[in-house]
């Protein structure tokens, strides 16, 4: 067990918390996981075991139901990352659209490469699997905006944008 | 034009909102399911309309309805599966998040004729954005009484329930689905007992992609017959097409299944071709699992007769010659395009998207990964061809869940297709690997 004590919800969040066990039959809050560790990851920012193990407190299940779905998903970070995660497509309909080229830039740009954080906590780089935009590829997701049609220079706007 | 069964309005501005919704005729088909149709009724218009699954595997949609089981006091389950993950689809991300109303209201007369007083709408979670959508949409209808208790004054209550899954393609696979959606790792269940018997929570489940759901308001006003009348054969009613990939015109069409595949590909309705200076190589037809398969072969059958957009002619001529329409996630490929590092691609995908429970998934889709990065980075052998086929051959049909089939069949095909590709990527290594190097012996069109 780590420490706990700074890992609580905001008041918003716990009554979300509670509006969403509400939405599944008696005895079923499990079903609430996914949902409150996106919660989780918005404020926390990653999972670390003592965030998951308030979930499973909050959840009223083992610390173990939590850590298995966790590390199941890919959207969740298990370890510390930058205040930007860019989440980039590298699967195959992005790449006919030239998406292998421009995270090459945006590697260079960040000078970092995937998987790796910048220096500054800015950005944490990350290669996932379909976006589910792949006629509006290339493109990469941070947080809940998706960013398409990508090319270098829009990367370096984007990039320039966030770093301000 | 052809027939918009499902985006005639999505150009019109503000129809995310009930109120454009409603004013281009929206909820008039749950108040004439509510008020004046059995739910056997809406089964039947369903049965009769003979819509297939738009998720990929082209299941009847009335009769998996009709396997519902119904004991008394059990409560029963519609769960839309919008999981949307398979490479090259986008059409059910587009439809949500651009007319959200129609989804809900499909939701509302579908769980009506299923019983069901709880439905639930699984997202994937990267689509949060979209989810927000739905949420809007959904509070809309309530307030509008089209949910909630004693829906139009009908005696029926909904309760229409938004989950984000948490990054995970295994989980469009219905059962993975349902084990997600009660909080646990995607992990497939073996079946029996179906869904329809034992799904969410224990209980009977019908699990149906967003398209599917989002027909039947059509569906109701209009008749099952009339949708039928649409389309080809057993290939009824519009599908749903999202295009990607070495075309002028990327994006989501709705065509008329039966439409040829020349048209679809080369009219300015659709695709608008192959980019502009460039020659068609290759197509994916419905989504990366199905057999990828060369320009000609798209585009006519092995005995020469032109090809249509409907699950029966794209799969004419079975693995040897044809594909599938799958999902609806067309990819198209012109000469720039090298089918090796494609194959690769994928098959790291279906590595990375493994649930890891079946060994010869498991294994084998790490192994195919691993001969093809190899291939793919001059370091292949002749004989790694037929470890590839042998590979694919072993996980195919071995597992508890599609996943093992879909990561076989893009790797089988592309050698069936491409072999000459291969060998060589293994007979000019240096050549191969020089950036942007492609195999200058391709077919084309």
């Amino acid at each position: 067990m780590t420490e706990n004590n700074n890992i609580v919800f905001t008041p918003e969040r716990l009554a979300k918390v509670q509006e969403i066990i509400a939405r599944y039959p008696e005895g079923r809050q499990k079903s609430a996981l996914l949902p409150v560790l996106h919660l989780a990851q918005e404020q926390f920012a990653w999972m670390s075991q003592g965030v998951m193990d308030y979930v499973a407190s909050l959840l009223s299940i083992k610390p173990v139901e939590v850590y298995e779905v966790a590390s199941f998903y890919t959207m969740f970070h298990l370890e510390p990352v930058g205040k930007h995660v860019i989440e980039y497509c590298r699967t195959g309909p992005c790449v006919l659209m030239g998406g292998e080229e421009v995270f090459g830039h945006l590697q260079q740009k960040l000078g970092i490469k995937k998987g790796e954080t910048t220096a500054d906590g800015l950005f944490t780089l990350k290669e996932v699997e379909c976006l589910a935009a792949c006629g509006w590829g290339p493109c990469f997701q941070i947080r809940e905006k998706y960013y398409m049609h990508l090319n270098n220079q829009k990367v370096d706007e984007i990039i320039e944008e966030l770093s301000k | 034009m052809s027939l918009k069964i499902l985006t005639e309005h999505c150009s019109t501005p503000g129809i995310e909102t009930l109120e454009v919704y409603r004013q281009k005729g929206g909820y008039s088909a749950v108040e004439k399911a509510l008020k004046k149709m059995t739910p056997d009724e809406v089964v039947e218009e369903v049965k009769k309309s003979g819509v297939r699954g738009r998720g990929g595997a082209g299941f009847p949609m009335g009769m998996k309805w009709s396997f519902l089981a119904k004991p008394e006091g059990v409560p029963r389950y519609l769960v839309c599966n919008a999981d949307e993950s398979e490479p090259g689809t986008f059409k059910d991300h587009y439809l949500m998040k651009t007319i959200p109303h129609l989804l809900v209201e499909g939701m509302i007369i579908s769980s009506y004729a299923l019983g069901a007083n709880k439905s639930f709408i699984y997202v994937r979670g990267e689509l949060m954005y979209v989810i927000r959508i739905l949420e809007k949409a959904i509070e809309e209808a309530k307030a509008a009484g089209f949910l909630g208790k004693n829906i139009l004054g009908s005696g029926y209550d909904l309760e229409l329930v938004v989950q984000p899954g948490g990054g995970a393609y295994i989980c469009g696979e219905e059962t993975a689905l349902l084990e997600s959606l009660e909080g646990k790792r995607g992990n497939p269940r073996n079946k029996p007992p179906f869904p329809a018997v034992k799904g969410l929570y224990q209980s009977p489940t019908v699990v149906n992609n967003v398209e599917s759901i989002a027909t039947v308001s059509w569906i109701v006003n209009n008749g099952g017959e009339a949708y039928a009348a649409v389309g080809v054969g057993k290939s009824t009613g519009t599908k749903l097409i999202s295009a990607s990939g070495h075309i002028n015109k990327p994006g989501v069409y709705e065509i008329e299944l039966g439409l040829s595949c020349d048209e679809f590909l080369n009219s300015d309705e659709y695709c608008g071709g192959v980019r502009t200076g460039h020659r068609l190589k290759a197509v994916v037809a419905g989504g990366s699992s199905v057999p990828i398969v060369p320009g000609t072969l798209f585009l006519k059958n092995a005995n020469g007769e032109d090809r249509l957009m409907s699950y029966e002619s794209l799969s004419d001529g079975g693995f040897a010659t044809g594909t599938m329409l799958g999902s609806g996630g067309f990819i198209v490929f012109d000469e720039t395009a090298c089918i090796v590092r494609n194959t690769w691609n994928f098959s790291r995908f279906y590595e990375h998207e493994s649930c890891g429970q079946c060994s010869p998934c498991r294994e084998g889709t790490g192994w195919m990964q691993k001969v093809l990065n190899r291939i793919e980075h001059g370091k292949g052998s002749m004989s790694d061809i037929d470890l590839l086929v042998d590979v694919s051959k072993k996980i195919e049909g071995n597992t508890i869940c599609p996943l093992g089939d879909a990561a076989a069949w893009p790797v089988a095909s592309a050698i069936r297709h491409f072999r000459d590709e291969f060998e060589w990527h293994i007979t000019h290594p240096l050549e191969a690997t020089k950036a942007g190097a492609v195999y200058a012996g391709a077919v084309l069109v």
